[in-house]
Formats: C-alpha cells, sequence, structure tokens
C-alpha cells in the first residue's frame, strides 16, 4: 500500500488539512471555515476550554502533527489562554504548513472566514502534492474501542478484534487497546501478560488507579444500555472488552499522546493521574477515540453491541457489530458484522481476518461506512497526566 | 467455542452462567443438558441464564473468572440480571435508579 510520508518521516493513510479551534468562541468561525470544503478531507477538530491545561495542549499538538495530517490552520478568538504560538511552532517544525488566524485582528467573523477559506485554497494545492512512499503493515498504529457494549460484544466483535490484532502484532505492527476503567476486574489475568516482569505491578497500579477514580465519582463506565443488554456488573463489561487485547504479550502502557516507537501490545491508560478533578475521566466513546488518534492510530476499530454511530475526525473508524439483531437495523454505519458468529454464519477466526482485510483496503484508501457518512467527531475535555514512567515502555 | 446447547453458550467450563444466543419468547423451551424448563420472562440476546442452582453470596462466573456474587438463592435455569446479583467493584447504573443516583446529598 502506498502512504503520505511526512517531512518528519512518518507515514499516513491519510492526507487531512486540519483546522482547528483553540476555544469554543472560535468553534463556529472554524466550522464554517471547514464547510464548503468538507468532502475535501478538511477536518475540525479544537479545544473548548478557555483555561490552559497541558493535556490539551499535547492532545492538539498530537493531532495536528499526526501522520494523517497534512496542513493546520489554527483559529483564535485571541484572548484564550491556549498557547497558540508554541503550537504553530511546533506544527511549522514537523514540516507541515500552518498558519493561524486571530478572530480579535482579522476584523471579525465574516473576514475570519473568508481568509480561512483563502488559507484552506492554497493548502489544498500544496497538499495534492505530498509525496507518497511504499507502506507495510509493520507501519501500522491500530487502536481499539468498544462503545454501547452488550452481552454480545465481548462474545463475538471484542474477541474477533483480538485474533485481528495478533495477526497485526505477529506482522509488527503496533496495536493499543484502553479504558482501564473498563478492565476493573481483569487486573490480574492482564498483568499476567506483562512482557517485561517490572511492567505487571505497573498494569496492576492503573486499573487500581481507575478503580479509585471510578469510586470517588460514584459511578462505574457502565451505562443504562450495558445492562438492557444483558451486561450485569463492571466485572463482566470489563472481561468482554479485555477480550479486544488479543493474547500477545503486553508491551507497554501509553498515556494519551505517547507514540509508540515500535510495534508490539500497548496498553493505553486513560484515567487522569492525581486528584480527582473535572469529573470523569472520558465523558464519552468520543474522548477515547481521539486519545488512541494522539497515539498515533491511523485506524480506530470501534466495537459496538447496542449500535453506535461515530466515527472521527483525522483517522478513519471501522465499525464492528457484534450483535446480529442490531447489526439489522443499523447495517449503513456498520463495517462489520461480527453478529454473524451468534447465528454460526461464521466463527471468531473467519471475522478476525475480514477485520484484518478490512483494514489493509482502508489503510490503501476504501471510505468507512461512517467516512462515507461524513461522521468527523472530536472532542478533547480537560485531564492532567504525570509523565509515563520509565517501567512502561520497552528499553 | 464450547456451545452446550443450539441456544445457550457456555464460555468456560467453570461457568456457572450461560449466554443467551438469539432471543427467547416466554413460553420457549429452555434447553439446559437434559432438562427442559419453559422460558418464563423475555430472555434477549446476550442476557443470562443460571446453568444450576446458585447459592445466595455464590460468585457468579463467566469467562472462567468471578463477574459478581449473587445477592439471593437463583434456580437452575433463572434469569441471571442487575436484580439478583452484584457487582465486588463498583455499583451498577440502570435508568430505573437515576433517580437517587441525582437526588442531591442532604
Amino acid at each position: 500500500m502506498k502512504g503520505f510520508l511526512r517531512q518528519d518521516g512518518r507515514k499516513g493513510i491519510r492526507n487531512i488539512t486540519a483546522v482547528v479551534y483553540l476555544v469554543e468562541c472560535a468553534h463556529h468561525v472554524a466550522r464554517e471555515i471547514v464547510f464548503p470544503f468538507r468532502d475535501q478531507q478538511v477536518h475540525l477538530i479544537g479545544f473548548p476550554g478557555c483555561y490552559p491545561n497541558s493535556y490539551a495542549y499535547r492532545m492538539v499538538r498530537q493531532l495536528c502533527t499526526h501522520p494523517n495530517v497534512g496542513a493546520a490552520l489554527l483559529v483564535s478568538l485571541g484572548c484564550e489562554g491556549f498557547n497558540r504560538a508554541a503550537l504553530l511552532e511546533e506544527i511549522r517544525a514537523s514540516g507541515r504548513p500552518a498558519d493561524a488566524i486571530v478572530i480579535q485582528q482579522e476584523g471579525g467573523t465574516r473576514k475570519t472566514i473568508a481568509e480561512g477559506h483563502r488559507w484552506i485554497r492554497a493548502a489544498l494545492e500544496q497538499l495534492a502534492a505530498t509525496p507518497t512512499t511504499e507502506m507495510g503493515v509493520s507501519d501500522l498504529i491500530i487502536g481499539t474501542v468498544c462503545g454501547g457494549s452488550d452481552a454480545t460484544s465481548g462474545i463475538t466483535a471484542n474477541p474477533a478484534v483480538g485474533r485481528a490484532f495478533d495477526r497485526l502484532i505477529a506482522e509488527g505492527a503496533g496495536a493499543i487497546f484502553e479504558e482501564t476503567g473498563e478492565l476493573i476486574g481483569c487486573e490480574a489475568i492482564m498483568a499476567a501478560r506483562a512482557a517485561r516482569p517490572e511492567l505487571a505491578p505497573e498494569l496492576l497500579a492503573c486499573v487500581d488507579k481507575a478503580a479509585r477514580y471510578y469510586t470517588a465519582l460514584g459511578h462505574g463506565s457502565f451505562a443504562p444500555g450495558n445492562a438492557e443488554g444483558g451486561l450485569t456488573t463492571q466485572e463482566e463489561k470489563s472481561m468482554g472488552a479485555y477480550c479486544k487485547s488479543g493474547n500477545s504479550p503486553i508491551d507497554g502502557i501509553l498515556k494519551p499522546g505517547d507514540v509508540p516507537d515500535r510495534g508490539g501490545l500497548y496498553l493505553l491508560d486513560v484515567v487522569p493521574d492525581g486528584e480527582v478533578r473535572w469529573g470523569f475521566p472520558n465523558i464519552s466513546d468520543v474522548q477515547e477515540i481521539g486519545e488512541l488518534i494522539a497515539c498515533g492510530s491511523h485506524i480506530t476499530l470501534f466495537t459496538t453491541g447496542r449500535g453506535s454511530v461515530v466515527g472521527s475526525a483525522i483517522s478513519p473508524v471501522i465499525k464492528i457489530c457484534a450483535n446480529p439483531e442490531t447489526y439489522r437495523r443499523l447495517s449503513d454505519d456498520m463495517d462489520i458484522n461480527a453478529g454473524k458468529i451468534l447465528e454460526g454464519e461464521a466463527t471468531l477466526e473467519e471475522v478476525g481476518n475480514e477485520i484484518y482485510a478490512k483494514i489493509l483496503a482502508v489503510a490503501a484508501g476504501a471510505q468507512t461506512a461512517s467516512e462515507a457518512l461524513g461522521h468527523q467527531e472530536c472532542s478533547i475535555v480537560y485531564k492532567s497526566f504525570e509523565p509515563t514512567g520509565p517501567a512502561c515502555m520497552p528499553a | 467455542m464450547n456451545t452446550s446447547s443450539p441456544q445457550l453458550l457456555r464460555l468456560h467450563e467453570a461457568d456457572n452462567v450461560l449466554t443467551v444466543l438469539s432471543t427467547l419468547e416466554p413460553g420457549d423451551a429452555l434447553h439446559l443438558g437434559q432438562t427442559v424448563l419453559t422460558v418464563g420472562k423475555r430472555l434477549p440476546i446476550g442476557h443470562k441464564v443460571a446453568a444450576r442452582p446458585i447459592a445466595a453470596g455464590e460468585k457468579i462466573c463467566k469467562y472462567g473468572v468471578p463477574i459478581g456474587s449473587a445477592v439471593c438463592a437463583i434456580a437452575e435455569g433463572e434469569h441471571v440480571h442487575t436484580h439478583n446479583i452484584k457487582s465486588d467493584y463498583l455499583p451498577t447504573f440502570e435508568r430505573e435508579n437515576q433517580h437517587s443516583y441525582f437526588q442531591p446529598t442532604p
């Protein structure tokens, strides 16, 4: 397959122009800048808060310098706390064309939108000449998330993703699974899969952190629809979610924005460090997808039993439906029907291979269902993390 | 996958619950090994039934690991759900108890 070669050496599967609002007050203007170009790989991302936050800064920087992104336009109101000068400098240092428009300096909504359109037209011309390069499975990073889970998720779609993960990892790809709050109850069996002895206590510690965090909030990562779909407890949901990780050894723990520098299997720790602040770690599935992408995911595998329809800005989302009844209702939104396993029409291995083949097709340019439907969700919230510890990453 | 009957899935030999593979309606026959029971309440796809009688306080086992504890005695073939089992970690939130969850702290 062919990839887009960035000046920093990273290889992308899409050639996206990111338009970034740096505070909610600039959101409308940024959306209007994107609108006429929304079918030309121009994506809207941003952070709504006015108060600066180093996690949010890192998220936005990692998205703007993601291998799928070729250029970035920052849209600032002018008075918000986001450090736009530093961000602009870092994006430009990665070799990507980047600029910032400040609404207060540009002369308001209309003039900023017009200037944004002019900038995008020039950027699209520049991006059309992006060099391509040969890309293999070992160049890919694939993330996985489950959302709208039911009791079929953990017996069809999730273990099928696990099969695809094992195959990708054996071929040198990076694979990331996440949501430590949805691994509560699985910590011991997960720690037994640590690739290095010093990683095992770290795996236990990050699930313990998640349990403490959710206990303080008085609410686990468990939605009413999960129970309607047959799940009863956090542990049961966790075991189902855990199957997505497959059977390979666990090579490391990432925090949002950490990009693995080699292949292997990684757990993404999404629960903030320190005291409980700013509410739930991730307020919906959309933040989790964004964090997987900030860790370099070229594609995200999203499994659902109840039936989520979300996609994402920056990286394609492949939706794998676990429940055959849901698939019949929402088939337009789904890429893969893993529910057929329950109806005896395919085995886990066959669906795992189907997922693997879909990853290669999407990496080569095929649109996913959510891409074709125009889904470009992005949401970044306040969080705080300490730097990733040395025991968490391979030496 | 070790299927104990075409209706129900046993995910691990140590499990005391089985997963319903396609929605069962009231009056349908429920095949539990040699035993044949009649479905009382609707059992949607993915829900669980007891593979054998389970005592109050006993661990509920699925995928070969505990997923919670029985809060009362559960009969063979009975629906195993949020009304008769509880988490050993975090309480389960359902829409029905949403009101109490959002009640202001006195």
